[in-house]
């Protein structure tokens, strides 16, 4: 498959090949890494988490047409205000969901996949009411359009390296959380021992609310990333639910690194695959391969070893 | 006779008296009701949601019973169907009706994609005989390899449901990437006689639909002894303590790849059906969405019921049919409410309020019937017995 390429051509391929890797891989971890504190640690499957993503997104479109319209001078940094009203919106909205629906369902896991997926319904006839049915864009900023020439055949967009720079120190941000807060170490015990948790004093409700809404709440900020290298609809958040499942149980559900391991490997192997095949056979491919690793593996590439 | 000698055939015996009345309302319901109220197009319409039935039924058997949640159901379905497909399409493509294409003879979609020859794999599906062996094999031995692969390395729940959800994914996605070989988007599309019985009027759908009615008895018989045989009741014990049922000494993965295969028979008994009655079989009906519906309408019945899934998947269907028609914007709206509804507030479906508030009924005045049946069993019974001690020679 090689033939008739130079090394020069292969290399500037296999860059730019990356790079778009690179940004599905952000787009990935993003939405990862809500859903690994959700499945990972509370072992809740959340079939709506896409569209919390798209909530963060339409938040972000949201913001964009205000700044447009009221504060044109501001317009370059209204991204950063959307980042955390879309974080404070999906939040909020998945501690609402949480406190109504998922606290009653914890020892029924398979039940909560359907409700959720109830939920998902829900939430996308709602955006189809309110934004339409069509995609809607939002409009980037100046500085963050074009790109940079690195050699004559290598160009990267800047929105591009934005959202990777976005999604590490999201990924930081998390990483920090979980292993140094009071929040994250709050979350660690329950998931290890949810009886000695609460005897010790962690009221353990009060931790999951927060956590799912935490999680919900880093899903929002994905989809407002994502508005900077996609459009938005109602049905987008679908399309990368069972992708993001596949990373989160491929990496190993309760390890962070894990999860961000296994969305590079995952979305590197598909890039590269689909300039050499069909997108749609590179997709099986990278699909199938995982599928058949966590056949073998089940436990994913990282797992804890907890004493069950 | 006492009521210890009695115990065991009380709850051996194949069908009690309830379920005996339970198949025979239904038995009304699916040959006498429902023909005799609706018009050919809507008849047809319940033809297509009785070939869901045969998946839900299925699902019964995979979670209710045996606690696995395939979310990958639709995959069989749709085997079944393009199985079913193929054969039929084969049939439609004889090189005169196909005259007018560069390869005559090959059906048109390859024809359109620039395929000069029919792959090899098309080839045995001109014989019906090898189809219909098809139709159940090819899931089964799907079933089989993802069963074995998953259940002997002990994986289990939403792990389960995750992977046969990417199951699902990978399965359109082929589908639709591989245009010249499945027809893909638009799947594969007009068909027209089977065995040289034109499938597309009115009177065919007719028949169609009691054909699958007859099936789908079989299928529920077939699961209902399932069910009621050791095999079933262990299934249950492994849904509820797995662990228990190891240490006992029985190897609970061969239990569990032995129900998922046969939740994917029914399923592509169902897909064959579909696309019989409905004249297609195309990628939506394979995916993640329809392999979710196909869970719900169990779940709407009662996870547990086999019966409560048929009215299930009648049902939700029914529903989707008269709401999308009339408020396509409440639609989904509705169903989603009815997902978190029925998980939330009743997690045993339609079976279980049955089961709450008109079973006790049903079961006083059937009391009397219950009583003579087993009487008659046990007298047969202690028959044999005896038979077989005459039989045997004296010491």
């Amino acid at each position: 498959m090689f033939d008739g390429y130079t090394t020069s051509e292969l290399s500037a391929i296999f860059a730019m090949q990356g790079f778009a890797g690179l940004s599905l891989f952000s787009v990935y971890v993003l939405m990862a890494l809500g859903l690994a504190i959700i499945f990972g640690q509370m072992g809740v499957i959340n079939m709506a988490h896409g569209e919390f993503m798209i909530l963060g997104a339409y938040v972000t479109y949201l913001v964009s047409i205000f700044f447009a319209e009221y504060m044109p001078i501001l317009f370059g940094a209204y991204f950063f205000l959307a980042m955390i009203l879309a974080f404070v919106a999906s939040g909020l909205l998945g501690m609402a969901v949480e406190w109504a629906m998922i606290r009653h369902l914890y020892k029924r896991p398979l039940d909560t996949l359907l409700a959720t997926w109830g939920l998902s319904l829900i939430l996308q006839q709602i955006y189809r009411s309110t934004f339409g049915a069509r995609e809607v864009g939002v409009s980037i900023p100046d500085w963050m359009m074009g790109s940079i020439a690195l050699t004559d055949l290598v160009e990267i967009p800047i929105n591009g390296l934005f959202v990777m720079a976005v999604t590490l120190i999201i990924a930081t941000g998390v990483g920090v959380m979980m292993y140094r807060s009071l929040w994250g170490r709050q979350v660690r015990a329950v998931v290890q021992n949810r009886t000695m948790a609460g005897a010790v004093g962690i009221d353990t409700g009060r931790t999951d609310r927060l956590t799912f809404g935490i999680g919900c709440g880093i899903a929002g900020v994905a989809g407002s990333a994502f508005t900077m290298i996609g459009s938005t609809g109602p049905t987008a958040g679908q399309l990368y639910i069972v992708d993001t499942f596949l990373v989160v149980v491929f990496g190993g559900a309760a390890s962070l690194l894990g999860t961000i391991a296994s969305a590079f490997t995952i979305s590197q192997t598909q890039s590269i695959l689909e300039f050499f095949l069909s997108g749609s056979m590179a997709k099986v491919l990278t699909l199938l391969t995982v599928v058949g690793i966590l056949m073998l593996r089940p436990q994913g590439l990282f797992s804890l070893k907890l004493r069950k | 006779m006492s009521d210890v000698s009695t115990l065991g055939l009380r709850q051996s015996r194949l069908f009690t008296a309830s379920e005996i009345l339970g198949y025979l309302v239904l038995a009304v319901v699916i040959f006498i009701v429902i023909p005799s109220a609706l018009d050919a197009f809507r008849l047809n319409l319940f033809g297509k949601y009785l070939t869901y039935a045969f998946v839900a039924i299925g699902l019964v058997l995979c979670w209710g019973v045996g606690g696995i949640l395939s979310l990958g159901q639709g995959v069989f379905f749709g085997l079944g169907g393009y199985c079913m497909a193929m054969f039929l399409k084969l049939e439609a493509s004889t090189p005169e009706n196909t005259a007018i294409q560069s390869t005559p003879g090959i059906p048109d979609f390859m024809d359109w994609n620039q395929l000069t020859e029919l792959p090899w794999w098309w080839v045995p599906f001109n014989s019906f005989a090898v189809t219909v062996f098809a139709i159940v094999a090819v899931p089964m031995v799907l079933a089989f390899v993802i069963g074995l692969a998953m259940f002997t390395r002990r994986v289990s729940g939403v792990y389960f449901a995750i992977i046969t959800q990417a199951i699902a994914a990978i399965a359109t996605i082929l589908i639709i990437g591989q245009q010249g070989f499945t027809g893909g988007v638009n799947g594969i599309t007009d068909l027209r006689t089977l065995m040289g019985w034109d499938i597309r009027p009115d009177n065919a759908k007719t028949i169609l639909y009691f054909v699958s009615g007859i099936l789908l008895f079989a299928v529920l018989f077939v699961a209902h002894v399932i069910r009621k045989s050791k095999a079933g009741r262990l299934m249950i014990a492994i849904r509820d303590r797995e662990d228990r049922v190891r240490f006992s000494g029985y190897n609970v993965a061969n239990f569990k790849i032995f129900v998922f295969c046969v939740g994917a028979a029914f399923a592509a008994i169902g897909g064959a059906m579909f696309t019989l009655q409905v004249g297609f079989i195309s990628p939506t009906l394979v995916g993640i969405v329809p392999s979710i519906y196909m869970v719900i309408f169990c779940a709407v019945g009662g996870r547990s019921s086999l019966i409560g899934a048929v009215y299930g998947a009648l049902l939700v269907n029914w529903a989707q049919t008269t709401f999308s028609e009339s408020f396509p914007e409440l639609w989904l709206l509705a169903m989603g409410a009815l997902f978190i509804a029925v998980v939330m507030a009743f997690p045993m479906g339609l079976a279980g309020l049955y089961d709450d508030y008109l079973k006790r009924h049903v079961d006083r005045v059937l009391a009397p019937v219950d009583r003579m049946m087993i009487h008659r069993a046990a007298r047969r019974e202690s028959e044999k017995l005896s038979a077989t001690r005459a039989t045997q020679p004296a010491e």
